[in-house]
């Protein structure tokens, strides 16, 4: 028995010795930065991983290990990737809603030393405002995005009609006709699914009647009737047959998947829409999508509103964890610089401001078949862009929100009763 | 011989003490094991429970007692999902058990094909959940959808319908996919539990002249309790912890209506950065779990059935 004492002793200590062993530090290898993004708006997956490749030949000392994930899922992959120890990424992509939340929750290094005169002067700096807060930058901007209005130029042709719609009343005629004469039975496509996608659009149709999400005092005013007649309208263009019902449940991927199948009409989406109705490939309407501004309710352009969006922009978080703030910092410098930005230009336009100007702006015209396009669009746009809430509860805040939408679209509350709940959430939210 | 005697039971002592150390060291790996991955987190949710508990680094916690507790019990939303939680498990598991149950008699009845039928169960059940979502999602998708599609060629609608928008129709889809995923593995439990009865008491109920369905009900039914049993409370358990196929399907819409209450853990602990609420909403689904696994032993539990 005492000998199958010893035996038994000696095995453990050996199982831990060997298991001790497995943790000595290994000889120098290249340094390997996790760094997560969306496989969503922007450049496809396949276009950054070869920008990551192109990195690592010149510098061959880092390795980079990329990770797509939906959009809708990237903040709660960041989070749980946060609370891993080690941390699970070293960068990610932040989108222009979260550095309230993540600068508060630590995530975030400041880089704001790190900013070149260069980058200061050459990014515009409405990028820069994505990713700053009480001063300091936490983040290298990234993408430059807002919903847009894209059309099928057939079938407004086809239905007699001749100019796209410059307020929303208008697109509703204009759907009207087209599901009349049978060109589509619906004509209109959104992402009014229960995320972010939905809060998107209501932003832009918020903003577009000469609302707002909060008064000067910072209290909800969503649910004014500036924000009652945007949800009111939404639900009517689905009563109405005009809206696809299945916008209910639709991402932009889904939105983007009936446009260029030929099924809408109409679509808000973000700019990789278009280059994806041009990728004859998988579009059944290459050539036939337009850009319109983003159009406006009647009593917003009386009251002199051109045209409303609301702005996607994102940019790459340092984790404030990361062993290598350097060599992530050396690889965001080179995701986002302007030959890198303009050779991916396709579904995603450059930060630098100079890309817009001269010489620059004919070669970035020309750096893809659908840039002479989307850039005038995007000049034409982006100016147009508002800003969803900056609050560190926004996501719970546009929870409450997605909610109340939703619940006027389904029928299961009036537009005022909804808002109001989340009006009364936010209100609460604020707070605690 | 007295001394000798005296000493046997000493040694034998001695032995069992050393035989009892032993067991202790060998035990060792398996409960560091346990309380490292087990009982920790679980006292440490419990722990986290009690406070305000913001995500990040170095995140400052405020001891809130049971207010995360009281806030989740006072709220509306969490008792309708609790409600809607309860809907899934009750409709998803009775209409498993019912379909299990049938096809497990139908295969031990063997008939033609019924190991080819056996076979093909665990396919459905050896899928991932996450794919089986993927994949139903897809077939009830309002404008590419497999089911639009049929149902469109069968001339039963003259449009596609947005399934998963219907407040009142997508989470019983979520149920069907769900019971497309787990019948399978009720039927094989029972069909299992169903081999191993004694025929002999078959036959005397034919000798007795009992039909088909009173050999199943009062013979057969009444053999299987302790496996319907084990049955109910596994499924139940998971169902009422659903969240892997709502979160593919659905994502828990529209307007919240197939959000569980383990989704709405998932939204508070991580999409909202509320830890300390998360935290009070896992025990409180660990307690409603274990009351519902005490009912079923309550009612269903006959120990002598299974001596």
């Amino acid at each position: 028995m005492r000998t199958f004492y010893k035996i038994t002793l000696i095995i453990m200590v050996l199982a831990i010795a060997v298991s001790m062993a497995g943790c000595a530090p290994k000889a120098k290898q290249p340094v390997t930065l996790h760094i997560l993004t969306q496989d969503q708006a922007g450049i496809k997956p396949a276009e950054v991983d070869q920008i990551a490749r192109d990195f690592e030949a010149k510098n061959p000392d880092i390795k980079i290990v990329m990770e797509y994930v939906g959009y809708d899922y990237i903040h709660d992959k960041i989070v749980t990737g946060m609370a891993a120890k080690p941390p699970a990424y070293d960068a990610s992509m932040i989108d222009v809603i979260w550095p309230d939340e993540f600068v508060k929750s630590g995530y975030l290094l400041d880089v704001t030393n790190r900013i070149t005169p260069e980058m200061k002067s050459g990014i515009f700096p409405a990028a820069f405002n994505g990713v700053t807060r009480n001063g300091k930058v936490y983040g290298m901007p990234w993408l430059m995005d807002v919903k847009y209005f894209m059309y099928n130029k057939d079938m407004l042709q086809q239905a007699g009609i001749t100019a796209p719609p410059k307020t929303w009343e208008e697109l509703v005629d204009q759907a009207k006709i087209i599901k009349q004469k049978g060109i589509a039975e619906f004509p209109i496509d959104w992402s009014w699914n229960q995320k972010e996608g939905v809060v998107c659009d209501f932003t832009a149709l918020l903003f577009g009647n000469g609302g707002t999400f909060v008064d000067a005092n910072g209290k909800p005013a969503f649910n004014n009737e500036k924000g009652v007649q945007a949800l009111t309208w939404m639900k009517q263009t689905l009563d109405d047959g005009l809206t696809n019902p299945s916008s209910i449940s639709s991402d932009e991927n889904s939105v983007r998947d009936n446009f260029i199948a030929g099924k809408s009409a109409f679509a808000v989406n973000w700019l990789n829409q278009y280059a994806d109705s041009n990728d004859a490939s998988k579009s059944q309407i290459p050539g036939k999508a337009a850009f319109a501004p983003m159009p406006v309710f009647k009593a917003g352009a009386d009251a002199g509103i051109k045209s409303s969006s609301v702005d996607g922009s994102s940019s790459f978080g340092v984790m404030a964890t990361t062993p290598y703030p350097d060599q992530v910092w050396k690889f965001l410098t080179y995701l986002t610089s302007n030959e890198v930005q303009t050779k991916f230009s396709a579904e995603m336009l450059p930060i630098w401001q100079d890309d817009y100007k001269g010489d620059k702006l004919t070669a970035l015209k020309a750096a893809t078949p659908t840039n002479p396009v989307t850039v005038p669009a995007f000049m034409e746009q982006f100016p147009y862009a508002n800003e969803r809430p900056t609050v560190a509860y926004y996501n719970e805040a546009s929870a409450a929100l997605q909610l109340a939408i939703q619940e006027a679209l389904t029928g299961g509350k009036s537009p005022q009763q909804a808002l109001d709940e989340a009006a009364a959430k936010w209100v609460q939210l604020a707070g605690k | 011989m007295a001394a000798n005697s005296s000493s046997i039971p000493k040694r034998r002592a001695s032995l069992r003490r050393q035989d009892a150390r032993v067991a202790w060291l060998l035990l060792i790996p398996s409960l560091a094991v346990i309380l490292g991955v087990t009982l920790w987190p679980i006292i440490y949710t419990f722990i986290l429970s009690f406070f305000n508990a913001p995500t990040g680094i170095n995140q400052i916690r405020t001891f809130v007692g049971l207010g995360n507790y009281i806030d989740m019990l006072k709220d509306r939303t969490f008792w309708e999902t609790v409600g809607r939680t309860l809907y899934f498990t009750v409709v998803s598991v009775g209409l498993e058990l019912i379909l299990g149950l049938a096809v497990a008699q139908l295969i031990h009845s063997h008939p033609w094909g019924w190991q080819f039928l056996r076979f093909s169960l665990i396919i459905p059940w050896a899928v991932p959940t996450i794919v089986n979502g993927a994949m139903w999602r897809w077939i009830y998708s309002a404008d590419f959808g497999a089911l639009n599609g049929i149902l469109m060629q069968l001339g039963l609608i003259k449009h596609y319908v947005p399934w998963l928008t219907l407040p009142n129709t997508a989470m019983n889809l979520v149920i069907l996919a769900d019971i497309w995923h787990t019948m399978p593995f009720v039927a094989l439990i029972l069909q299992a539990a169903l081999a191993t009865l004694p025929e002999e008491l078959n036959e005397a109920a034919m000798i007795d002249r009992a039909n088909a369905w009173q050999r199943f009900w009062y013979v057969r039914l009444p053999l299987l309790r302790p496996a319907i049993l084990v049955v109910l409370i596994v499924r139940t358990v998971e169902a009422f912890r659903v969240f892997d196929i709502v979160y593919i399907i659905t994502s828990g819409g529209p307007a919240f209506k197939t959000i569980t209450i383990t989704y709405l853990t998932y939204l508070n602990t991580f999409s909202y950065g509320k830890q300390g609420t998360g935290a009070a909403l896992s025990f409180l689904i660990s307690i409603f779990t274990i009351m519902m696994a005490l009912i079923f032993i309550r009612f269903l539990y006959r120990p002598e059935e299974t001596r």
